[in-house]
C-alpha cells in the first residue's frame, strides 16, 4: 500500500508572524524546503509514529482469517482499537476504506466488530469510488448480517457527498432500486435512490414498483420523497397527487458519523494555517441569524456557477490551453495546489480566500488585478458595515474582533496589507475610542501600506497622536510596538522590492527610494517626537522606555539590515533620558543601539569613499555631527567622568562648575561612571561584595586599575551585552593596566 | 498590474502593496460630499424618452440599497441568469428537495434591460428582475402577478465606472419594492453570482436637505401638492415627529430668490434655504428645527426618507433623482 503523508503545512505562519529576513539576508537564502522540515516538530514524528500502527492496523484486517474471536483474540483487539483512535481523531485515509469495507462486509468476523469497524469510517478527506462499488457487492451476496447491512447503508447515505466519484456508483441504480424490496432497507434504500437519482433514471416500471410498493406499505414518507423526484423530473408519467408540503421525508439520516465528521473537520482546520473556521456547507451552523445582507459570515470556497456555456468557450483561450478547471472545493493540499495551479479557479466570492490557505498561496502567484478588486469591495463593506465602535451587542463585538483578526492573519500571510484595510482604518481611526479591538485594530494599523507623508500624517499620525497622549502607559506601549512593526513591514517590502527591481519594468529607483526614504523619515520623527512627549509625561518609566529603544533598534540598523539610506538619531528627549535611567536594562539597551549607529555610519562612510562615484544618498554630515555630539556624552558620563565638562549637546548635560558646586554633591565628576551610575551602583555593590567580601565599607573607589578591568568582565559576565560591544567598539583603551581616558570619537 | 493607470494612484510608487487601490485620491477615501452640484438636464430634453416604459416605477416605495461592482456580468445572458436565478429560489423556498433547472416552478423570474434609464450612454443599461408568482389552481395562461421587483441602474456614474476594469460591470444603485424575504434571496444570488456586496442606502439630513432645495426648484405642469418636511426630535422617552408642510409655490418663490447661478446649486444656498424655512418656523412656533434631525422629505417630484427609502413621482424628473442617488450609493462603495 502506498504510504500516504498527512497534508503538509507549507509555511508555519501561525507560530512565527513574519519571516526571519534577517538570517535570509545574512545566511544567504535559506532553502524553503529546510525551513519547512525544521519547523515540523515533535507533532510530526508523533503522527508519523501514528501512521505506521495504522498501516499495521490495515494490513491485519487485510489477511485475517475467518471467525477470529475479539475476546480471546488481543491482535485483534489491539488493532481495532487503533484504527478507531486514528479515525475518531483525524479520519481514515482513502486507501483504508477498501481493506475495512472488505472485512466488515464480508462476514469474516463477528457483528461486533464489523459495527465497530463501520462507524469508525470517518473519512479525512475523499472514499475512494471503487471501495463503495466493492462494498456492494459484498452486499449483493448477503455474506453479512441484515444489522450490518443496515448500517452500511445509512453510513453510505452519510458519507454520499465524500466519494471521489460518482458514475459507476450510478450505474448501480437497478442493483439499489432491487433492495426496495427487503422491508427494513426500504427507507434507506430510498433515501439513497434520492440522492442518486437522474432524469435518466425515471422508467416507467420503476414507478409502478414504486405505486406497487406504496400499496402494500400505505403512505410512507420515504416513497413519497422519491416518487415526487419522479415526478419532478418527468411529471408526464408521474400522475398521481402528492401531498404538498413534507417537513422531512427521512429520518435519522445522519447516523453515528456526522457528529465525528464535522469534528475531525473542524480539527483540521483548526490546525492548518489560518485557523478560522470555513463555513463550508452545512458543517458550520450560523450562530444566529443575520440581516442577509451583513457579510461577515466569510463566505464559503466554492466553484463559480455562473460559466455559462458561452463563456466556458471564451475561457478555454487563456490558462495555457486547459480547458477543465479544478472546482476548489476539492483543493485540500498543497500538493492537489502545485499540481492544479495551472488550471485552478478562484472561487465564487473572494471573501472565501481569507480562510483558505492554498488560496492565499494561489492569490500570491497571480497578477490579476481583478482578484484584488473584487477582494477590495468585500472588505470594504463589510469593514463598514460591521464597524460601530460603540456596539451594544457583545456577540457582535466579539464577532467583528474575530473579523478583524482573520484579516490580520491573511495580511501576516501575504505579508501585504489590504487597501480596503487602509481606508477603513483612515476613516475609523478618528472615530475610535482606543479601547474597542485595541490589539486588533493596533495590529493593522502595522500593515498599512507605504504611501505619501501628507496622507498618512492626515488620516494615521494625527489622530494616533490624539488617542496617544490622552491613553494609558500601555496603549502608549501599544502604539509603539505596532509602529515598530509598520516600520520593519515598510522596510522589508523594501528589500524585497529591491531584489525584484531588475525584472520590475514601473518603477524608476530613484522616485521610489527617495519617496521611501522620505515616508519612512517622516514615520521616524513622528515616533521621536510622540516619543519624547510620552516620557515626559509619563515621567520616564522603565517600561515606556524600553518599547522605545526597541523601536530605535530597528532604526539604527536600517543602512545595513534593510540596505535604506538613511539613519536617523533619536532625539534628545529619548537619548538623555535612557542614559540617565535608573535602570541598567535601558542603559544596556541604548548602549547596543549606539554600537549599531557606529556600525552603520562607518560603513556608509567606507562606501562612500570607496566608490568613486556620486552616490544618490548620503547620510547629511549632521546625522555624523549628532552621533559625535551623543557618543561625546556617552564616553564622558560612563567612562571618562567628564560628561558635564564636555557634553556639547545643545540639550545636553554641560554644566558649570560652580553651579555643580552648589549642588554640594561629592565627587559629582564621576556620578554618572559605570561604577556610581544609579543604574549600575547595584551591580558595583555585588562586585565589592565578591572581591572583598570582609569590608562593609562599601568604598567604591577601590574599583580602579586591574580592578576596573575585572569589573568590566563582571558586568559583561552579568549578561550586558550591549555595555560590551559599546566599550570595545566606542572607547580607544590605551593600555590595559589603567583605565584610560580618551576614546574614539570620530565614526 | 498592467491594468493599472499609474497617474491615478497616490506616490510614491507602491507597486504590490496598494494593489486594489485604483480610483479616488484622498477626496473619494474620505468620502466628503460635495460642495456644488449641477442640476440634471432640464425635463423638455427627457421627454423624448418613452415614458410608458418606466411608468411602473412610479408612485411605489422602493428601498435603496448601494451595490458593488458585478464581477463578470454580462448582460447578454440575462435569460440564463433568470434561468438560474428562478431554481435559485425554488431551492430557497423548498430546502432539501432536488430542484431542476429550467422546469416550470411556482415563481417566475424575468431579468430585463430599461436602456432609457442612464444619464448617458457612458452608464451601463438599467436591468430589472421581477419576480412573479402563478397560483397552481390557474391554467398557464393566466394573468401573472408581480410580487416582487428589483432594478440596479447607474445613471452618470461613469467617473466612477471607467476607473473599474472591463470584467467589472457598474450599477451601484438597487432600488427593491416586494417582500424583503425575497430581496433577501435575490440579493443573496447576485452576491454569489457576481461578487458585490449589498448594502443598505441611508440618506443623512445633510442629503434630504439638498434634495428638498433640488426638488423645490422644479417646475410641474400640475397643480402640485405641498412640500412636506418631517422632522424627529432626538432624545425624548417617546417619539415625536414633526410635519412642515409648505405650499408648493410659497417654497418655489424662497428658493427663487436664494439661487444665483441657474443650472447650479452650492451647499451655501441649500443651507440659506433651510435656515429661512428653520426661521420661519420658529417665528410662528418657538421650536428650533435645527436642533432637530430631518427624517422625510416629500415634494411632488419624490418623496425621500432618510432610512434609504425613495417613492418616484414625476417620471420626467427621474432620471434627475437617480443621478443624486447613484452619487450617494458611489461614495457609499468608495
Amino acid at each position: 500500500m502506498q504510504r500516504r503523508q498527512t497534508p503538509k503545512q507549507p509555511l508555519q505562519v501561525h507560530r512565527k508572524k513574519q519571516t526571519d529576513l534577517s538570517a535570509w539576508r545574512k545566511g544567504g537564502r535559506i532553502d524553503p524546503e529546510k525551513s519547512v522540515q525544521n519547523h515540523q516538530s515533535p507533532n510530526n514524528q508523533k503522527n508519523d509514529s501514528k501512521q505506521d500502527s495504522l498501516e499495521q492496523a490495515l494490513s491485519y484486517f487485510e489477511k485475517v482469517q475467518d471467525r477470529v474471536s475479539l475476546k480471546k483474540n488481543n491482535v485483534l483487539q489491539k488493532h481495532l482499537t487503533t484504527v478507531e483512535s486514528i479515525a475518531l481523531q483525524r479520519g481514515l485515509p482513502p486507501e483504508g476504506f477498501d481493506v475495512l469495507l472488505n472485512v466488515a462486509l464480508s462476514g469474516k468476523l463477528s457483528d461486533t466488530v464489523n459495527t465497530r469497524l463501520l462507524k469508525s469510517l470517518i473519512p479525512a478527506s475523499v472514499i475512494p469510488e471503487t471501495s463503495v462499488v466493492s462494498s456492494v457487492s459484498w452486499l449483493c451476496v448477503s455474506k453479512c448480517s441484515s444489522n450490518i447491512q443496515l448500517l452500511f447503508l445509512r453510513w453510505l447515505i452519510t458519507v454520499f457527498d465524500f466519494i471521489d466519484h460518482k458514475e459507476r456508483l450510478h450505474a448501480l441504480y437497478g442493483f439499489f432500486f432491487s433492495f426496495l424490496q427487503d422491508e427494513k432497507m426500504c427507507p434507506y434504500v430510498c433515501h439513497l435512490l434520492y440522492l442518486l437519482t437522474r432524469k435518466e433514471n425515471v422508467k416507467p416500471f420503476r414507478i409502478r414498483r414504486l405505486l406497487d410498493l406504496q400499496a402494500k406499505m400505505g403512505m410512507q414518507s420515504h416513497l413519497q420523497a422519491l416518487l415526487s423526484l419522479y415526478k419532478l423530473f418527468c411529471p408526464e408519467l408521474v400522475t398521481i397527487t402528492l401531498p404538498g408540503k413534507t417537513k422531512t421525508y427521512f429520518k435519522d439520516s445522519e447516523g453515528p458519523w456526522k457528529a465525528t465528521i464535522n469534528t475531525v473537520r473542524q480539527r483540521k482546520q483548526e490546525n492548518s494555517l489560518v485557523s478560522q473556521p470555513l463555513f463550508l456547507g452545512t458543517a458550520q451552523p450560523q450562530s444566529r441569524k443575520r440581516k442577509w445582507n451583513t457579510q461577515l459570515i466569510i463566505p464559503a470556497s466554492s466553484t463559480n456557477k455562473n460559466n455559462l456555456e458561452e463563456d466556458r468557450e471564451k475561457q478555454r483561450v487563456d490558462f495555457y490551453g486547459t480547458n477543465e478547471s479544478f472546482p476548489v472545493e476539492q483543493l485540500q493540499t498543497f500538493s492537489q495546489l502545485l499540481q492544479n495551479i495551472h488550471h485552478l479557479e478562484f472561487p465564487s466570492q473572494m471573501g472565501s480566500v481569507l480562510t483558505n490557505p492554498l488560496l492565499l498561496h494561489y492569490m500570491n502567484c497571480i497578477k490579476d488585478e481583478s482578484i484584488y478588486l473584487r477582494l477590495y469591495y468585500w472588505m470594504g463593506q463589510t469593514l463598514q458595515e460591521e464597524c460601530t465602535w460603540y456596539v451594544a451587542d457583545n456577540k457582535q463585538y466579539e464577532e467583528f474582533k474575530d473579523f478583524l483578526e482573520t484579516v490580520y492573519k491573511a495580511e501576516c500571510f501575504l505579508q501585504e496589507g489590504f487597501s480596503s484595510c487602509e481606508e477603513f482604518l483612515y476613516k475609523s481611526l478618528p472615530l475610535w475610542d482606543g479601547f474597542c479591538c485595541r490589539s486588533q485594530i493596533l495590529r493593522l494599523v502595522s500593515w498599512i501600506p507605504l504611501s505619501s507623508f501628507s496622507e498618512m500624517k492626515s488620516h494615521l499620525y494625527d489622530p494616533l497622536a490624539q488617542l496617544f497622549f490622552t491613553s494609558s502607559l500601555y496603549f502608549k506601549c501599544s502604539v509603539l510596538e505596532s509602529l515598530k512593526e509598520l516600520l520593519q513591514n515598510w522596510l522589508n517590502w523594501h528589500i524585497i522590492h529591491l531584489d525584484s527591481e531588475s525584472d520590475s519594468q514601473a518603477h524608476s529607483l530613484n522616485t521610489t527610494l527617495s519617496g521611501l526614504v522620505n515616508v519612512v523619515a517622516e514615520l521616524i520623527d513622528f515616533v521621536g517626537w510622540i516619543s519624547t512627549v510620552a516620557l515626559r509625561l509619563e515621567n520616564n518609566p522603565t517600561f515606556l522606555l524600553y518599547f522605545i529603544l526597541d523601536f530605535y533598534e530597528t532604526v539604527c540598523d536600517m543602512y545595513l539590515r534593510y540596505n535604506l539610506p538613511l539613519l536617523i538619531m533619536p532625539p534628545a528627549g529619548v537619548f538623555y533620558p535612557a542614559l540617565l535611567s535608573m535602570d541598567s536594562v535601558s542603559l544596556n539597551q541604548l548602549c547596543y543601539i549606539m554600537y549599531r549607529y557606529r556600525t552603520n555610519l562607518v560603513a556608509a562612510k567606507e562606501n562612500e569613499l570607496s566608490k568613486k562615484k556620486i552616490l544618490q544618498f548620503k547620510f547629511s554630515s549632521q546625522t555624523y555631527q549628532e552621533y559625535n555630539q551623543y557618543i561625546i556624552a556617552m564616553v564622558g558620563c560612563l567612562w571618562t567622568s567628564s560628561a558635564f565638562q564636555k557634553d556639547i549637546h545643545p540639550q545636553g548635560l554641560c554644566m558649570d562648575d560652580e553651579l555643580l558646586k552648589k549642588t554640594t554633591v561629592q565627587e559629582f565628576k564621576t556620578s554618572f561612571n559605570i561604577v556610581y551610575h544609579p543604574a549600575m551602583m547595584g551591580y558595583a555593590v555585588l562586585f565589592l561584595q565578591q572581591a572583598w567580601p570582609d569590608d562593609t565599607t562599601f568604598n567604591f573607589s577601590l574599583i580602579k586599575g586591574k580592578k576596573w578591568n575585572w569589573y568590566l568582565e563582571y558586568l559583561y559576565a552579568q549578561g550586558l551585552k550591549g555595555l560590551k560591544v559599546f566599550i570595545e567598539s566606542s572607547i580607544n583603551r590605551v593600555s590595559q593596566a589603567s583605565h584610560s581616558k580618551a576614546g574614539n570619537m570620530q565614526a | 498590474m498592467e491594468s493599472v493607470d499609474g497617474a491615478v494612484r497616490t506616490l510614491p510608487s507602491i507597486g504590490r502593496l496598494s494593489r486594489g487601490l485604483l480610483f479616488g485620491g484622498v477626496h473619494g477615501r474620505v468620502g466628503l460630499s460635495p460642495s456644488s452640484r449641477l442640476l440634471p438636464p432640464a425635463p423638455p430634453s427627457q421627454e423624448n424618452v418613452d415614458s410608458q416604459k418606466t411608468t411602473f416605477l412610479l408612485r411605489k416605495q422602493w428601498t435603496l440599497y448601494s451595490v458593488t461592482p458585478l464581477y463578470r456580468f454580462s448582460d447578454t445572458h440575462l435569460k440564463d441568469y433568470a434561468r438560474l436565478l428562478s431554481a435559485f429560489i425554488a431551492a430557497e423556498k423548498q430546502k432539501g428537495l432536488a430542484v431542476e433547472i429550467g422546469v416550470e416552478l411556482g415563481i417566475k423570474v424575468a431579468i430585463s434591460s430599461l436602456p432609457d434609464l442612464r444619464g448617458s450612454d457612458r452608464d451601463q443599461a438599467a436591468i430589472l428582475v421581477q419576480l412573479s408568482s402563478r397560483s397552481p389552481a390557474s391554467p398557464k395562461n393566466s394573468e401573472e402577478k408581480v410580487i416582487w421587483s428589483g432594478w440596479f441602474c447607474s445613471v452618470s456614474g461613469d467617473d466612477f465606472s471607467e476607473n473599474v476594469p472591463e470584467d467589472f460591470t457598474c450599477l451601484p444603485l438597487f432600488l427593491a419594492n416586494g417582500a424583503e424575504s425575497y430581496t433577501s434571496i435575490v440579493g443573496s444570488w447576485f452576491q454569489k453570482t457576481f461578487d458585490c456586496c449589498f448594502r443598505r442606502l441611508a440618506i443623512s439630513p445633510l442629503n434630504l436637505s439638498w434634495m428638498a432645495a433640488m426638488w423645490t426648484g422644479c417646475k410641474v405642469d400640475k397643480t402640485a401638492s405641498a412640500m412636506e418636511l418631517v422632522f424627529s426630535v432626538p432624545h425624548l422617552p417617546q417619539p415625536l415627529d414633526i410635519s412642515y408642510a409648505i405650499h408648493p409655490e410659497d417654497a418655489k418663490a424662497l428658493w427663487d430668490t436664494v439661487q444665483k447661478t441657474p443650472g447650479e446649486i452650492t451647499q451655501e444656498e441649500v443651507d440659506v434655504f433651510m435656515d429661512c424655512l428653520y426661521s420661519h418656523f420658529h417665528r410662528h412656533f418657538k421650536i428650533r428645527l435645527s436642533a432637530t434631525k430631518l427624517v422625510k422629505v416629500s415634494t411632488a417630484i419624490a418623496s425621500a426618507h432618510c432610512d434609504g427609502i425613495i417613492k418616484f413621482l414625476q417620471s420626467q424628473y427621474l432620471t434627475g433623482v437617480l443621478m443624486l442617488l447613484t452619487e450617494l450609493a458611489i461614495s457609499q462603495i468608495q
